[in-house]
């Protein structure tokens, strides 16, 4: 699976959202309508998952689909 | 995954936390629990009085021993419902004279403990979106007590803990609550001067100290369904002396 597959599938499975709003545009607050403690439970899943460490300061960037894959083809 | 609910109960091995141990493994639960005692004889009569029930020895106030603890609570029961946070010592001495490493000792274990502790349960209860964490504060943290300035300032930091981590943790079905108890027949108060028992027993509205099993129902209830609607309260089991 690839990592932009890996991140939607948390984003769908962990977070609830559903599949075919998970674009990469989808801003998780505003659009996709999800709270900081899911944004929180997104890191901390994605932390598990590719065996990284996200600092509270790259998570606060970390506002839509397309960021959080970023930052996991940046890091890993 | 383990089909029972899942309860870690720190400072386990003896007083308080024996009898919630006892009563968390009596109404169904898989508890673990963990100690910091010199030997580990205190964990295996908690062992044979709460059948089932599982001891660890782990320092509370060690980030990199709580994390491990609960990351084997995790692989071995693969959910956590409960955290009692129990666990807590006295190094008791009068402000002017309380050695910094007294302070620091007490702040360590009694507040720090529960801090590492939450952060760590929390993280696995919010998978599920369900959980109950139960805090042991004590009176002394709400009406303060000469001697205990550590004791008193890490268990109101307790009760301050459990308000927040209340509201962060409401949208996920959490609930963080705390008990005070009063005077209770423990090896902790066993330490205390004979006057010092009898004047608080006098103060007492209940003329008695109270017992270790009547702090654990109110955990036992905390941790359970019905007290879905409670969260970030503090319940008082000490005999009316402080109201």
């Amino acid at each position: 699976m690839s990592i932009e597959e890996r991140v939607k599938k948390i984003i769908v499975e962990k977070l609830g959202v559903e599949p075919d709003e998970v674009v990469p545009h989808a801003r998780f607050i505003e659009d996709l309508k999800l709270d900081s403690l899911h944004i929180i439970e997104l890191v901390m899943t994605m932390e598990d998952e590719f065996e990284t460490e996200i600092s509270d300061a790259e998570a606060e960037k970390i506002k839509t689909v397309q960021d959080a894959i970023d930052y996991i083809r940046n890091h890993t | 995954m383990e089909e029972r609910r899942v309860a870690v109960v720190t400072g386990g091995s003896r007083g308080i936390g024996r009898a919630v141990v006892q009563r968390l493994a009596a109404s169904g639960h898989r508890v673990f629990f963990n100690h910091f005692d010199r030997d580990d004889a205190a964990q295996r009569e908690t062992e044979a009085l709460a059948p089932g029930a599982l001891g660890f020895s782990v320092n509370v106030a060690d980030a990199a021993a709580v994390k491990s603890f609960f990351e084997a609570v995790e692989k071995e029961a693969g959910r956590l419902d409960v955290l009692v946070n129990n666990a807590g010592i006295t190094r008791d001495g009068f402000l002017v004279r309380m050695k910094e490493e007294d302070w620091d000792a007490v702040v360590d274990v009694d507040l720090k403990g529960v801090f590492l502790c939450m952060k760590s349960a929390a993280r696995i209860m919010m998978k599920r979106h369900w959980g109950r964490i139960v805090n042991v504060a004590s009176v002394v943290g709400q009406a303060g007590n000469a001697a205990q300035a550590n004791y008193a300032a890490a268990k109101a930091g307790v009760i301050g803990l459990t308000r927040a981590a209340a509201r962060e943790l409401a949208p996920r079905f959490i609930t963080v609550n705390a008990v005070a108890p009063g005077f209770i027949e423990t090896d902790m108060t066993a330490a205390l001067p004979e006057n010092a028992r009898d004047s608080i027993v006098a103060q007492t509205p209940l003329k008695r100290m109270g017992t270790a099993f009547e702090v654990a129902a109110a955990v036992e209830f905390l941790a359970g369904d019905d007290a879905a609607f409670i969260t970030g309260q503090v319940l008082s089991v000490n005999g009316g002396l402080h109201m």
